[in-house]
């Protein structure tokens, strides 16, 4: 398991959070309040999408009611907030992530989006016949399937590097290889569906030894851990707002400023251009150049609240309370019988995948649902990864800040139900 | 259990799923088809012997949860020796009974099919419940065919 001292350790510097309170913390949730089926809402699907404290519906709504126009284009009062708000949340996204320079941050529709983008702008042109696209087993699918169409269209492969049993990387296996023909490497920072923290700076060592550059997907990392991609060292990262207490429709790409300067524009359109004639378009500087249209100005802005909150919150104390729970559901689920737990890495976020021997997840998703209690069933967008444990999908319980020890005790008496059902 | 919990899974329908009837490769089988429901990633492929007009032989195979294991079984039961035309009524019949109030107009003719009026209650559960229906008419429509509950 991680410990909690690698979470979220330095937040930024600004006013002292209070203590982690996790009732203080569910209050800023008002989703949490209601109930499902005559009983209270247990949300355990995080790691779908997580539920958006008061302060980012706020800031949606003020935007719209007070400062919504176009960007970067406007002479107006009301364009000049709009920008002004957009663009301070660059530099908030930049800081979240310590990233060197604001122009590194390239405002996306979530991590799918960023991936393709850099699948297209950076690795196509630099992945041709027989080259290599190194990936994991335990990838989403939206890490697999744009560098497979890409080997695709180039002749290239695609290669996978494998997992032991408890769901963790073979460092040796994957360095293995890494050969003269990997253009790039793209890893998710954790696992959707197994919980497990790749070791991303090691990772990134190997990679960089032979001058590979390593993408690095951090969906489900960033909900949960400090992220500092100076310190990874790594070339891109992603994230997805949704996932981070943000809107949905919003997320982000990090590149190192030198890649993303040498790389052409993903989509050509509006803001984009420093000027177009019929002959001839000047595209814009970084970041504009990978923005073409209107984007997500709303999502942005949210996104920018969810940081907020976010950092407002004591993060040892976050950590402490998130590692905890998971330790604590870990022990009262493996306790139940015939259930087995998929994903024991040592190194997890608050994910728990189980399946329970003769009873399919689908049976246990709707049995909890009546209970009130919101978990994912099924292949969770890792189909490949289903098929290495030798399973078609797995129930997943997935937590975030605001869940509590009392709804893991909801979870595990939902279970035995299933499993009164299901004698 | 919730009463609608109870509807849902009645002691038939865990009874199939536990043993399902009918359950693997159909040897001789001049039609097939895999039906996949996109969801969930469930799969079930649907073997089956026609003769003339007639199913003559059904099986099914495949991974899915308790109400497509048990739907499937209790289809190839129910299919077995019917014609194609008989087929096609009762899966109307069957659709119906899963999507309206009402309950199928014709629903004594699904005879121990009508356990699954309890899904009604749990529209996304219909899928699963069709998967295996939806399957057979792929493979009675084409010597070789891919169903999809989409
Ligand atoms: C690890 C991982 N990568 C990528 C994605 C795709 O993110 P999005 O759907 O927000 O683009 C997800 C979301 O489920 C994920 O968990």
């Amino acid at each position: 398991m991680t410990r909690p001292g690698d979470l979220l350790a330095a937040a930024p510097a600004r006013k002292a959070p209070a203590a982690f309170d996790v009732e203080r913390v569910r209050a800023d949730f008002p989703i949490l309040r209601q109930t499902v089926f005559g009983k209270p809402l247990v949300y355990l699907d995080n790691a779908a999408t997580a539920q958006k404290p008061r302060a980012v519906i706020d800031t949606l709504t003020r935007f719209y009611e007070v400062d919504n126009a176009n960007i970067h284009r406007g002479l107006h009062q009301l364009s000049e907030r709009s920008t002004a708000a957009y663009e301070e949340t660059r530099a908030k996204v930049r800081r979240f992530l310590n990233a060197a320079e604001d122009r590194e941050i390239v405002f996306v529709r979530g991590t799918t989006e960023a991936i393709n983008l850099a699948a297209s702008s950076y690795a196509r042109p630099h992945v041709g016949r027989d080259d290599e696209v190194l990936i994991t087993t335990m990838e989403h699918h939206s890490n697999i399937v744009p560098w497979q169409m890409l080997c695709e269209e180039k002749g290239a492969r695609l290669r996978v590097a494998p997992i032991n049993d408890d769901g963790e990387l073979l460092l040796d296996e994957f360095e293995a290889l890494l050969g003269p023909r990997t253009r790039i490497v793209s890893v998710a920072h954790v696992s959707n569906a197994l919980g497990t923290v790749n070791p991303i700076r090691r990772i990134v060592e190997m990679a960089h030894r032979r001058n590979i550059p390593v993408l690095v997907d951090g969906a489900q990392a960033a909900p949960h851990l400090k992220i500092d991609v100076r310190d990874l060292d790594c070339d891109f990262y992603t994230l997805s707002g949704h996932k981070l207490f943000g809107p949905t429709g919003i997320g982000v790409l990090y590149g190192k400023a030198a890649l993303l300067e040498a790389m052409p524009p993903y989509q050509g359109g509006g803001d984009m251009i420093a000027s177009v004639t019929f002959e001839k378009t000047i595209y814009n500087r970084l970041p504009h150049k990978f923005e073409a249209g209107t984007p997500h100005i709303a999502g942005v802005i949210g996104l920018g609240a969810a940081i907020d909150y976010l950092e407002s919150i004591d993060p040892e104390g976050r950590a402490a309370h998130e590692q905890a729970l998971l330790e604590h559901a870990t022990r009262r689920l493996a306790e139940l019988p015939r259930l087995r737990i998929v994903g024991r890495a040592k190194e997890k976020t608050g994910v728990l995948s189980f399946v329970i021997e003769g009873i399919h997840p689908h049976d246990i998703g709707t049995i909890l649902d009546r209970e009130g209690i919101a978990i994912r069933a099924g292949h969770h967008c890792a189909q490949p990864l289903m098929d290495r444990f030798g399973v078609p999908a797995t129930a997943r319980a997935s937590f975030a800040l605001y869940n509590t020890r009392e709804e893991v005790g909801a979870l595990e008496s939902g279970i035995r139900k299933v499993l009164g059902v299901f004698r | 259990m919730a009463s609608d919990l109870g509807d849902l899974y009645q002691e038939v329908i865990l009874d199939h799923n536990r043993q399902p009837r009918n359950f693997g490769d159909l040897p001789g089988a001049n039609r097939r088809a895999e039906g996949f429901n996109p969801l969930c990633g469930d799969r079930v492929t649907v073997s089956l012997t026609l003769e003339g007009d007639v199913l003559k032989d059904i099986r099914f195979q495949g991974s899915g949860c308790a109400i497509s294991k048990a739907s499937a079984s209790m289809m190839t039961e129910t299919m077995k020796g019917r014609t194609r035309a008989q087929a096609e009524r009762l899966f109307q019949e069957f659709h119906r009974l899963l999507t309206e109030d009402s309950g199928a107009p014709d629903a004594a003719s699904l005879g121990k099919l009508v356990v699954f009026s309890g899904v009604r209650e749990f529209p996304i559960r219909v899928k699963c419940a069709t998967l295996a229906w939806h399957t057979l008419r792929a493979a009675l429509d084409s010597a070789h065919g891919i169903a999809s509950t989409e």
